[in-house]
């Protein structure tokens, strides 16, 4: 078998014994009493399927950004159809299947990828109209369709509309967080690395160019697109039964935008570096908020690392001044194109 | 000639009010080797762009093998086998020598995204021939030790080399060259000239070229046609043009009588 | 029948008025882009930060100069009254020195790079704004001071059915003084020798260098006069809608925008013309329809537009040489 292909599967086979040590090995706690890892870590745990929900939206967005150079403002909206389609799904079937670990599950991971297509399709709807505008148009289309998805959430009752979306099973685990991490970052790499996926790059680098040799520009900025939108769907239902409750505010133009930096952090057309950032991005508030407390610094400094999204926007500016290319950008930024 | 390979019949095409090309008739039969001259803006580019399918002609017909390509999408008349390089060259800044070639097999792929994920034994299979078909022809072309090399690293002359390669790799029954030898110095340029030659031969491909250096088009080409704003003043052998009025005045300047 | 006809009036009354407004941002988008070929994502938070000026000079401004005899008694009342337009003026002048700062610091160095470069640290300007903006001013929404008083004009009988309308002072007074600053900015921009530079900048950034135009003072100006406009809506806006918040820019923002879209970007005239036309309808759908739909419509019209006629209604395109 391909070597990519082992170590996919030797990961998800390592995914699997973590998450069931995570689940079934005992500890002490303070009062001597036998908890799990997770029970006892449950803060740290927390942060580690966040940052598994962050690689999958990161990595699709990288393939759309920084692979196929189309600039997608609006990869919110694509998580969001995959959550609440997916929350949809197993709050009215959930049970369906029977109510017992194994069916649940079963009816999780159905609903998780019923949601991805759900998301791929809004990835359809949109990216046929938008792909054909360049640059600064095709990120204001996109942030207007992440828009028009959130209003149509906010007006649809079934969905919860302006009170959120409550209820569902705390199905998420480390195992389906990591494992759909792991699949993500496989189907983008081995899609990129082969021949087919040159094309990505060729449009990325020169449009023209790339239709000269017989690349059809409007199906890869397309696909792009689909993939990347149905990731984020995937990352939504994830989301959505980590968190058990969903809101449309919670995917409007600030997290597109929280997706974006970890994409331009990571350096676009990198995976690793995208990973990389995500992580970094997703313990950054965290830790800001322990500096926040700690009272022997001077309260301004506190009261900076209290609003985390003041130094997220410096970060940004003082990054495309100094950095562009990210941590592990391949692409030269520095210089104007001719 | 019998049926050509490449026939513009009357093409005209307007932007707004300026007429950049102006009923042009044009005829190329397989494998030949045909010269496009003319002053600059005399619409040579334009004629390419044309013929690509980049602009779409306002009135006249384009027919490449007996069928229209007006109003086909560029990447589809590549398929059916015209290639071309650019007048600023467009290789593909972020790949690699080897990478930029590659990316022109995309369209002969029998195998697309499924097998790109799956990767199972036809994949593997298929992906081995890409880089034999890619290798042969950076060899032919004395490419092939920078492979790995980012492209724009290269040397001009290389760069322009490499477009040519990345072309061929579409397998074209035309090709069609802008301005292969811009920049290059009087040695490149007798290279250039037996490098398309050698093409025409090994390729069997019929070439259109557009070029400024007359030695050039003059020590190549079978035929010549030569524009000026936009319309065909003249067409002949490289000794016919040389001696054509219209040519030395379209070029140098009406004398003063 | 004139039921239907004075509501409809009326909505476009109030759709002017905001259009007014949109129509203002949308001047600074246009502006800048025709210069720089480039959307200042962060234009609508100066018109934030031309409100929140207003909210801390207004009080000091009132108490130098005292409301005015005149308040109250004539038909137009605070017309006159100096304390409104020194605000405005203070704010207009804070905002355009803002707006020449943001592009000093951030988007010159960034000159020569690719565009989507300098979009992220438009993005990471706008959000330093709205968030240093929650910062400083508090999340909490403000409420402006009353440096006019607003009320309904009363239209008198003898102009017939008309005089069913509702029209406030504050609606004349914001398309009033749009007009009167369109008009000064067309002077501007047609008379003067800055505004011609501005042209042949947008025409030409190369050939207007090499003319002997001095292109860093140009893009300064166009940033400063855009800013001015902006700050200048946001002082207006804030007469009629008292409550101020740090977030209050992006809303508008992105509408205005997606006016200079419609108007065709690059093109003056077609924003003032995109500003009042997306004024209107959100009026009309506000009024006529479900008021939750009114954002979504708005982007459904940008993304209609951009399809079918993406240099919008009165702008040009412009083709890539091959």
């Amino acid at each position: 078998m391909e070597r990519s292909k082992v170590t996919l599967f030797s990961t998800l086979l390592l995914f699997g014994l973590i998450s069931f040590g995570l689940n079934h090995f005992h500890v002490a706690d303070g009062s001597g009493h036998a908890v799990t890892l997770i029970q006892k870590y449950s803060y740290y745990y927390d942060i580690l399927l966040t940052i598994g929900i962050n690689i999958i939206l990161a990595v699709g967005l990288n393939l759309v950004n920084g692979y196929t150079g189309q600039f997608s403002l609006g990869h919110a909206g694509f998580m969001a159809a995959g959550a609440y389609a997916s929350s949809w799904l197993t709050l009215s079937y959930g049970y369906s299947l029977g109510g017992g670990a194994f069916a649940t599950t079963f009816a999780f991971v159905i609903a998780l990828l019923l949601g991805g297509v759900a998301a791929a399709f809004s990835g359809l709807l949109v990216g046929v109209p938008s792909l054909r505008l360049k640059g600064d148009y095709l990120a204001i289309v996109t942030l207007g369709f992440n828009e028009i998805i959130k209003g149509v959430i906010q007006n649809c009752d079934a969905l919860g509309a302006q009170r959120g979306l409550g209820g569902m099973a705390p199905s998420t685990n480390f195992f389906w967080t990591y494992a759909f991490g792991a699949v993500t970052v496989y189907v983008v790499l081995s899609l990129v690395n082969s021949t087919y996926g040159r094309g990505f790059l060729a449009v990325r680098d020169d449009e023209i160019a790339a239709e000269a040799m017989g690349i059809n520009t409007t199906k890869y900025k397309v696909l792009a697109f689909v993939l990347g939108a149905f990731f984020a769907g995937i990352a939504g239902g994830i989301y959505a039964h980590f968190k058990q409750f969903i809101h449309p505010e919670g995917f409007n133009f600030m997290k597109s935008v929280d997706v974006v930096v970890m994409v331009i952090l990571g350096g676009m057309g990198s995976t690793a570096g995208v990973c990389v950032a995500a992580a970094l991005l997703t313990i950054l508030p965290e830790v800001l908020r322990y500096v926040s407390h700690i009272e022997a610094l001077p309260e301004w400094l506190r009261h900076i690392a209290e609003n985390r999204m003041i130094l997220y926007s410096l970060l940004l500016i003082v990054l495309m001044l100094t950095r562009p290319q990210g941590l592990f950008g391949a692409v030269n930024l520095k210089r104007k194109k001719a | 000639m019998s049926e050509p390979l490449l026939d513009l019949e009357n093409v005209t095409v307007q932007f707004g009010g300026l007429k950049a090309v102006s009923e042009l008739s044009l005829r190329i039969g397989d494998g030949e080797l045909v010269g496009l001259i003319g002053p600059n803006g005399a619409g040579k580019t334009t004629v390419f762009n044309l013929i690509t399918g980049v602009y779409q002609p306002t009135s006249g017909a384009i027919r490449f093998d007996g069928k229209s390509v007006v109003g086909h999408r560029p990447y589809k008349i590549t398929a059916r086998g015209i290639a071309r390089t650019f007048q600023n060259i467009r290789l593909f800044s972020s790949l690699t020598v080897f990478d930029n070639v590659r990316t022109a097999c995309n369209m002969h792929l029998r195998h697309g995204i499924l097998y790109a994920l799956i990767r199972g034994p036809k994949f593997a299979a298929e992906e081995t021939e890409v880089a034999k078909t890619v290798m042969e022809l950076l060899e032919i072309f004395g490419l092939a030790g920078q492979r790995d090399q980012s492209c724009k690293s290269l040397p001009y002359g290389d760069q322009r080399r490499l477009e040519i390669v990345r072309a061929l790799a579409t397998r074209p029954k035309l090709l069609l060259l802008d301005e292969p030898a811009a920049g290059m110095n009087p040695t490149e340029k007798v290279e250039l000239m037996k490098l398309i030659r050698f093409t025409q031969e090994k390729f069997g491909c019929a070439v259109l070229l557009v070029e400024h250096d007359m030695k050039v088009v003059m020590g190549i080409c079978q035929r010549i046609s030569v524009l000026d704003y936009g319309r065909k003043i003249c067409e002949g052998s490289p000794a016919e043009i040389r001696c054509d009025p219209k040519v030395i005045a379209a070029y140098l300047g009406k004398e003063e009588a | 029948m004139a039921d239907k006809l004075l509501e409809f009036l009326q909505q476009l009354v109030n759709g002017l008025s905001q259009g007014s407004i949109y129509a203002l941002i949308a001047l600074g988008y246009t502006m800048v882009f025709g210069v720089l070929r480039f959307i200042n994502f962060a234009h609508g938070d100066v018109y934030m930060l031309g409100a929140f000026a207003g909210f801390y000079f207004g009080p000091k401004v009132t108490q130098l100069f005292g409301r005015g005899a005149a308040a109250g008694s004539m038909p137009l009342g605070d017309l006159l009254n100096p304390a409104a337009w020194v605000t405005l003026l203070v704010a207009m002048a804070l905002c355009a020195v803002i707006g020449i700062v943001i592009e000093r610091l951030c988007y010159r160095p960034l000159r020569e790079r690719p565009k989507l470069t300098v979009l992220i640290t438009a993005i990471g300007v706008s959000l330093f704004l709205e968030n240093g903006g929650q910062y400083a001013f508090g999340v909490d929404p403000k409420s402006f001071p009353e440096i006019i008083t607003d009320r309904a004009l009363e239209i008198p009988e003898s102009w017939g059915k008309i005089s069913g309308l509702t029209v406030t002072l504050s609606q004349v007074l914001i398309f009033g003084v749009t007009l009167l600053l369109m008009l000064v900015l067309r002077h501007i921009v047609v008379k003067t020798r800055m505004g011609m530079a501005m042209r042949a900048l947008s025409f030409n950034p190369v050939a207007a260098q090499l003319m002997g135009i001095n292109i860093d003072v140009v893009i300064s100006f166009t940033f400063g006069l855009g800013s001015a406009l902006a700050g200048a809506a946001g002082i207006l806006t804030s007469m009629q809608q008292p409550s101020i918040d740090p977030l209050m820019g992006v809303n508008a923002g992105l509408k205005a925008f997606v006016a200079a879209v419609l108007g065709g970007i690059g093109n003056l005239q077609g924003a003032a013309l995109g500003g009042l036309l997306i004024g209107v309808v959100e009026a009309l759908v506000v009024g006529y329809g479900n008021p939750t739909y009114r954002d979504p419509i708005v982007f459904g019209a940008l993304i209609v537009i951009l399809l079918l006629k993406p240099t919008g209604l009165l702008g040009a395109s412009e083709r890539e040489k091959v």
